[in-house]
């Protein structure tokens, strides 16, 4: 049976779907925390040359992994929106924005936790930092820019603009350790394998998945506030049972 | 070396834990209670207005 995948391109459609989806994003992410912080806290071995504060990782790298993808995500939306001018691509993209945010600054933050006693230093103007910090700061001005203009749709398409040049600085960040000099250490884990103890793999992508289903239910969870407002002198609204109660 | 430097190498599990982890889950308390309270005024919002409309 083929899915009609256009039908929940719909706020209305979408609207209903999502809540159905949240708590299952919910409880998973939340069960994925539990075992990744056990794996990462009290199964992964010390190391040998870090001690124990590289387990600021499980949850550093992916914080960095979601705040550069989520970015993409956002400008894909964006795109989206601006491309085939489709409500719900850009209250998508609205909804992202924030919690893409909040990764780029909790990787921000436990990078430099982890910096002051491995580089004895909380903060150094690297390119990988430097170019994180930037993502932080698209972030913050692509919300910025979309509160600034009182008109929805405009708003949509400025701040859709952003979103997509800014969208240059994903690869930057990611490919900054090999294009400069940098203090910051390389990827570990490569194509061709990796020299981490297998419980230090598991605990980061047990992390890594926790923190996909964590931005996975409250993007959804974001976005259907968004919608309400923007759709609000809609009839599909005036009767959902929430509105009536 | 100062006081934080001497403490984070005597605890570093816990300098690891409170900085990092509980940072990052109060961070994610705090969005999650944003996203709820924001429902609960759009809501309201949107009750307000019907509650005008149907007035009018």
């Amino acid at each position: 049976m083929a899915i009609n995948w256009f039908k929940y391109s719909a706020p209305s459609t979408f609207y209903a779907l999502a809540g159905k989806l949240i708590p299952w994003f919910a409880i998973s992410a939340a069960m994925l925390f539990a075992v990744g912080l056990y794996i990462g806290f009290f199964v992964a071995p010390v190391d040998y040359q870090q001690g124990e504060f590289y387990r600021i990782i499980f949850i550093h790298v992916p914080a960095s992994i979601l705040s550069m993808f989520l970015y993409l995500v956002m400008a894909g939306y964006a795109a989206l929106g601006l491309i085939f001018n489709t409500r719900l691509s850009a209250m998508m993209a609205t909804a992202i924005a924030p919690t893409g945010a909040l990764f780029a600054f909790i990787s921000l933050w436990t990078g430099a936790l982890w910096g002051k006693p491995m580089w004895g230093a909380w903060w150094v103007w690297d390119a990988r930092l430097t170019s994180e910090l930037i993502l932080l700061f698209l972030y913050l001005g692509y919300m910025a820019l979309h509160s600034s203009i009182d008109d929805p749709r405009r708003a949509d398409r400025a701040s859709a603009l952003l979103a997509i040049v800014g969208s240059v600085n994903v690869p930057i960040i990611y490919f900054s350790v090999k294009w400069w000099n940098t203090l910051h250490q390389g990827s570990t884990i490569k194509f061709s394998g990796t020299s981490m103890h297998v419980a230090m793999q598991q605990a980061m992508f047990i992390m890594l998945a926790a923190c996909w289903l964590y931005a996975i239910a409250i993007v959804l969870a974001r976005v259907r506030s968004v919608i309400l407002e923007r759709e609000r002198q809609t009839k599909w609204v005036a009767e959902l049972p929430e509105v009536r109660a | 070396m100062t006081g934080l430097d001497i403490w984070m190498r005597e605890n570093p599990l816990t300098y690891v834990w409170l900085g990092s982890y509980a940072f990052a889950l109060l961070i994610f308390v705090v969005e999650l209670v944003l996203v709820r309270h924001k429902r609960k005024l759009t809501l309201e919002q949107i009750r307000l207005l019907r509650e005008a409309g149907e007035e009018d």
